[in-house]
C-alpha cells in the first residue's frame, strides 16, 4: 500500500501516453492527454497525504492537529479547472482540423494545407 | 480507510485503462465521465475535498459535454 | 510508420520510462509518511494569520496568489483561443439555430427533461453562488463554484433550446464576466500595491474566523475567480454549441450549405 499510489500515477502516465501514440482519432488523443494529466494529480495528492490526518479545513479541528498538505491540493485544484479549458482549446483545434480535411485521423493528415 | 484507498486506486487504474482503450469516441465520452467521478472519489479519500469537488464538476460534467459537442459538430459536418 | 512498428517502438520506450519513473518515485517518502515543511508550517500558522478555515483557499488565493493569477491567465488565454477558433470563419455564415428550424434535425426535448431541468436550474445556480462565496470557509471556491454556475446555465439549453440559452446570456455577457473576473483579480492585486506597496497584499481586516466576511481579500479574489471561470466555461460551451447548431459552411456544397440555399 505504501507504494501503490505512486505506481498508479506512473501507470496513468504510461497508459495515457500509449493511447496518444496509438491514437487514430484526434478527440481520442485529447482525452488520452487528459488521462496523462490526471497522473500528476494523483502523484501530487499522494505526496501530500499523511496517514490518519484530516483534510486541511480547520472548522472543528485546532491548528496544529495533523492535516494533509494544503499546498499540493492548491496546486492540483487550479490545474484541474485550467486543464479542462486547455482541453477545450485542443478540442476546438480538432474540430477545425476536421472541417479543413474531413478527418479526425492524424495519420491521414499527411500534408498541412494553408 | 486503507482498504478504501486501495480499492479506489485500483478502480482509477482500471477505468483509466478503459478510457484509453475505448476507441469509439462517443462511448469514450461516457467513459471519461465515469473516470472523472472515480478520480473525484479518490481525491476525497485522499482528504482533498476541494480538489474532489473541482474534479467532479469538471471531469464528470464539463469535459464530457465539450467532447460530445465537438463530436456532434463533426457528425453534422460529415453528413 | 505502421501501427505495429509504432507500438513496438513505444513499448521499448515505455518500459524504460516506467522503470526510470518508478525508480525516481521510490526515492519519495512512503505514502502517508508525509514530512514536508510548507504544509506542516501552514497547518500550524495559517489559521491564525489569515482567519480562513479552508487552508487550501488561503494557499491558493493568498500565499500563492500571484501564481494563481498566472494560472487564471492560462485559463483566460485558452478561452480566448476557443472563441477565436470557433467563431464563424471567412467561408462560413451563421444560420438560425438547428433546433429552432422547422425541419429540426434534433428530436424534441421530452417534457420530463424540461421540467427537471427548469426545476433544478435555480438550486444549481444558488449552489454555485454558495460554493463561490464560502470558498474561504469550507471546500469550494471560485474555481469549483464557477464551473457549477456554468453547468447551470448549460442546463437551460438542455431543458429548452439554444435561443433560450442565448436569452439568459444576452450579448457579450459571458465575455464580459470573463474579462471582468480577470481584470478584477489584477485590480485586487493593485489595491494591495497601493495600500502597502506589495502586489496582492491582503490588507483588509481579517475579521472573525468562520464568518463570511473573514479572511480579508480572499473572498473578493474568490468572487472574481468565480466570475471568470463561470464566464469562461459558459463562453466555451456556447461557442461549441454555436459551432454545432448555428455556423454553416457557405461554398463547400455540403448538404447543409445546399439546404440553406434551397430554403432561401
Amino acid at each position: 500500500m505504501s507504494f501503490a499510489p505512486f505506481a498508479v500515477a506512473a501507470w496513468l502516465f504510461v497508459i495515457g501516453l500509449y493511447g496518444i501514440v496509438t491514437s487514430r482519432h484526434l478527440i481520442h488523443l485529447v482525452i488520452c492527454l487528459s488521462v496523462v494529466q490526471s497522473s500528476t494529480y494523483v502523484l501530487l495528492l499522494a505526496i501530500g497525504y499523511r496517514t490518519g490526518a484530516a483534510a486541511p479545513i480547520f472548522v472543528d479541528t485546532k491548528p496544529g492537529a495533523p492535516a494533509v498538505d494544503p499546498v499540493v491540493q492548491a496546486l492540483t485544484l487550479t490545474d484541474v479547472v485550467v486543464g479542462a479549458t486547455v482541453s477545450a482549446l485542443l478540442l476546438a483545434l480538432a474540430v477545425q482540423v476536421h472541417k479543413a480535411s474531413g478527418t479526425f485521423d492524424p495519420d491521414e493528415l499527411d500534408t498541412l494545407r494553408g | 480507510m486503507e482498504i478504501l484507498q486501495g480499492m479506489t486506486l485500483l478502480f482509477v487504474a482500471v477505468s483509466a485503462t478503459g478510457v484509453v482503450l475505448t476507441r469509439e469516441p462517443l462511448a469514450q465520452a461516457i467513459m471519461v465521465s465515469f473516470y472523472g467521478i472515480i478520480l473525484g472519489i479518490l481525491f476525497f479519500v485522499f482528504q482533498a475535498p476541494d480538489v474532489a469537488l473541482s474534479q467532479i464538476v469538471v471531469g464528470a460534467v464539463a469535459l464530457p459535454l465539450m467532447i460530445l459537442l465537438a463530436l456532434a459538430k463533426a457528425r453534422g459536418h460529415a453528413e | 510508420m505502421s501501427l505495429a512498428s509504432r507500438r513496438t517502438v513505444f513499448l521499448v520506450a515505455a518500459v524504460g520510462f516506467a522503470a526510470l519513473f518508478l525508480w525516481g518515485l521510490a526515492g519519495l517518502p512512503d505514502f502517508g509518511a508525509y514530512d514536508g515543511v510548507y504544509g506542516e508550517t501552514l497547518n500550524r500558522v495559517a489559521l491564525r494569520q489569515r482567519h480562513a478555515t479552508n487552508l487550501v483557499a488561503a494557499v491558493t488565493f493568498d500565499y500563492r496568489g500571484f501564481d494563481t493569477m498566472g494560472e487564471e491567465y492560462i485559463l483566460f488565454a485558452a478561452v480566448v483561443g476557443v472563441a477565436i477558433l470557433m467563431r464563424a470563419q471567412r467561408d462560413e455564415e451563421e444560420d438560425a439555430p438547428d433546433d429552432d428550424a422547422r425541419d429540426r434535425l434534433t428530436p424534441r426535448t421530452s417534457d420530463a427533461v424540461r421540467v427537471l431541468g427548469l426545476g433544478v436550474f435555480g438550486p444549481i445556480v444558488l449552489f454555485g453562488i454558495y460554493v463561490v462565496a464560502h470558498g474561504h470557509l469550507t471546500p469550494g471556491g471560485g474555481f469549483q463554484g464557477g464551473v457549477v454556475l456554468a453547468t447551470g446555465v448549460v442546463l437551460v439549453y438542455l431543458a429548452g433550446r439554444y435561443s433560450a440559452l442565448r436569452g439568459i446570456t444576452p450579448g457579450a455577457s459571458a465575455e464580459f464576466a470573463e474579462a471582468a473576473g480577470a481584470a478584477g483579480y489584477v485590480g485586487v492585486g493593485l489595491l494591495g500595491l497601493l495600500a502597502s506597496g506589495t502586489f496582492l497584499f491582503n490588507w483588509l481586516p481579517f475579521g472573525t474566523t468562520g464568518l463570511l466576511t473573514s479572511a480579508g481579500m480572499i473572498p473578493f479574489i474568490n468572487l472574481f475567480v468565480g466570475l471568470e471561470v463561470a464566464g469562461g466555461f459558459v463562453l466555451i460551451l456556447t461557442e461549441f454549441l454555436e459551432q454545432t447548431l448555428v455556423v454553416r459552411e457557405v461554398d463547400s456544397g455540403g448538404p447543409e450549405g445546399k439546404r440553406e440555399r434551397d430554403r432561401s
